[in-house]
Order: C-alpha cells, then structure tokens, then sequence
C-alpha cells in the first residue's frame, strides 16, 4: 500500500498561491461575522496566517478561508450550523503559516449555546479552561475568536 | 487538561514534529502543549467539494499566463493523488505555487535580490480526473536565500496544497527535485524524520514523460490521509 506523503510548512509566500482571491465568505450574506487575530507565542500577530474553517450543511461540507492581515486579523462571513445530535454547534477550522510544519486543527463554538456547549462531548471533556479557547466571544455583532499558538491562554489542537 | 480526551497525542512519524529547533520559525508558533486527541467523528468529516468552476482552462500551466513566456527550464510536473489505500483521489483540488527560474517569488515579502520575471506569477491549480491524475506546466524554480541561519538556502521545491474527500485528508507540502546538494542543509526538508518519508517528497525525474523539444518531465504522486467513507 501506498505510504502517505508528509507535510510540509506553507511558508511565508503561500499568498500568491492560496489567497489571491476572497474566499471568505462561507455564506454570502450569512448573519454571522467572526473576525479574529492569529497570535504567536510572544503574543504579536501573525501577519503570514492563512485560516479555514469547514462546516457541515445538508447541502455538504461549505468551506472558506481567509488569510491574516498585517494586523494578524482574520475575518468569515457565515450561517451558525445546525449541530449533529447530542453536540453543541461547531466549526473546524485549520491554521497554516510559516513555522508551522504541519497545520494546526481547532474548533470554534457559540457563546449562545451555554446549555449545548456544557454538554458537548468535545468541550465538556476538556478542562474548563480549555474548553473556554474554543468559545468565541460576542462582541458588537461579531464573534471574537483569537487563536493562541502558544502561551497560558494556547487553543487546543487536536490531533487529526 | 481533562482526563477523557485530552491525553497528549503526538504526530506520527511521517510528519514532522511541530516543536523543530531547527527551522527557527517554528520558535514562537509551534503550540507547546500536546495536541488533544480529536473526538471520533472529527476524522470522518467530509471535506468540501471542488468543481470545474473553482478552476479555469489554463490554471495549470503557468507558462501560458502572460503574454510571453518566462524564463527558465520548462516542465512538467504530473502525478497521481492516492489514498493510503491505493485508491486514486478524484476531482481533488491541487493547487500549487513557487519562485522563478531566478529564486524569486512575486510576493512583497521576498527581498531577495533576484529579478521578477514579468511573464511568470507562479501560481497554478487544478482538478485531478477519474484515475486521480493531474498535470502542470512550468519551470523549474531556483534556490533561494533564507535568514533561517548563516547562509541558509532553500532547495529548489514546489508548495503543493490538495483537499481529498475527508477534512482529515487535507495536505500541504513541498515537492523538491532530484538530486538537489542542499537537501542536507536544508532544515524543512530534514524536519521530516524518516528518511524514506522524506523521499517521497522528491519527485522523480522520468524521460517517458518528457517530451521531445519542449519539456522535462517530472512524476510527483501524493498520498493522502485514507477516509472512512468512500
């Protein structure tokens, strides 16, 4: 059988590659903003990120995705999914940069899910700070979700 | 960290270690804490699904983006994407970019020295077909200086990028060419510990891919992560 091929670091260039045009849009027109930064472990921005976010729909898996900006910034338009039975609704979201030989793995959950999210069999299982990187916070009508590479405050990853 | 599911799970030994000395970079970026094993339907995710819209007639030649042709050696690049099943891949999409025949990429970021060439983006993408083949037409890429260290250069290479059926099968990588003497020197392409899993980071020189008068051509297959589904 065939042996899988390793990954590698997008590197700082991937921009002329991945993200010449927007992509961001999960749902053109979708009621939900999420807007965040990419923080490294010395707590500056990470200007060379690119993020994507996948969510399951009953039309399939929609997809997006978003490089960072100078400011480490990163911005989706979407709907709130509709959660499987017994979990909380989610989106799975990828982190690629320059020094990042692999790419990282998380999820982002809703601030207005409280009972779901105390449920979840992901969140629920993880220490409750843990668990608290992967909620996003409401803020003027957008979702605020910074991902921590590194530090007290580092999102889980999971292994995937 | 919680007891049920947040046992420290490391990679595997294919890909690289995320905490690599190494390559600089990974200092201030590669997570510290163990990654938390993923709940069990994170790996049966679908992935999203591409088509003939995401993909124009000439995205995979980058030789033909300009008015005139860039410099460098031509060739082609083509392949099969498998799963770890010998299954091939269809309609995944490949998307690919690099520097010039002179090492230089068209990126604001990359100071080195060398000249832009103004018939070459180095940007290309693709579908693969029903066999899970795909194809490229373009140059060969130079080396380039990095500041990872004292006169640190990277081997010439390829960024690939692939989505397969699964959200767990996605993929970026970087293909190099054979016989390259900076492979040693080079701490990405070292950042893979196996040395048989680094080979199959090379693609292989093939002249039945070549074509008379007009282009090298190199064989790149790529495996991705199996699916469950299928």
């Amino acid at each position: 059988m065939p042996q899988r091929t390793p990954s590698q670091t997008v590197g700082p260039y991937f921009a002329i590659g991945l993200t010449r045009e927007s992509q961001n849009e999960i749902v053109p027109g979708g009621a939900v903003r999420i807007s965040g930064r990419v923080l490294d472990g010395g707590g500056e921005p990470v200007p060379d990120a690119v993020v994507e976010i996948s969510q399951q729909s009953g039309d399939g898996t929609l997809w997006g995705r978003c490089g960072t900006d100078a400011g480490g910034s990163f911005e989706f338009v979407t709907e709130k999914p509709v959660a499987a039975a017994r979990e909380a609704p989610s989106l799975d979201l990828m982190v690629f940069a320059r020094g990042l030989l692999k790419h990282l793995v998380t999820r982002l959950y809703f601030p207005d899910e409280a009972e779901a999210n105390s449920t979840d069999p992901v969140l629920s299982a993880l220490d409750p700070r843990d668990a608290a990187t992967l909620v996003a916070e409401q803020s003027d009508g957008t979702l605020r979700f910074d991902i921590h590479l590194q530090g007290d405050r580092q999102t889980v990853f999971f292994a995937v | 960290m919680g007891e049920d599911v947040a046992v420290s799970a490391p990679l595997d030994e294919i890909d690289p270690p995320l905490d690599y000395p190494d390559y600089r970079s990974t200092a201030l970026r590669a997570p510290k804490r163990p990654l938390v094993v993923a709940p069990d339907g994170f790996r049966d995710l679908a992935g999203p699904v591409f088509g003939g819209d995401d993909v124009g007639e000439l995205d995979h030649d980058l030789t033909r983006q300009h008015s005139g042709e860039p410099l460098g050696e031509r060739i082609t690049v083509s392949g099969c994407v498998l799963d770890e099943d010998g299954r091939p891949v269809r309609n995944a999409l490949v998307e690919v970019w690099q520097a010039n025949a002179g090492g230089r990429y068209r990126h604001d970021g990359d100071r080195h020295p060398a000249p832009l060439d103004p018939n070459f983006s180095g940007a290309g993408r693709t579908l693969t077909d029903d066999e899970g083949r795909y194809e490229f037409v373009t140059i060969k890429p130079g080396a380039y200086p990095w500041q990872n260290h004292p006169n640190a250069w990277r081997p010439a290479h390829i960024h690939f990028s692939l989505f397969g059926r699964a959200f767990s099968s996605r993929l970026v990588t970087q293909m190099y060419f054979p016989g390259d003497p900076l492979f040693e020197l080079d701490p990405i392409f070292q950042s893979v510990r196996d040395p048989k899993a680094r080979e199959r980071l090379i693609a292989g020189f093939e002249l039945g891919l070549t074509q008379p008068e007009w282009a090298l051509g190199y064989r790149f297959d790529i495996v991705l992560r199996s699916t469950p589904f299928e």
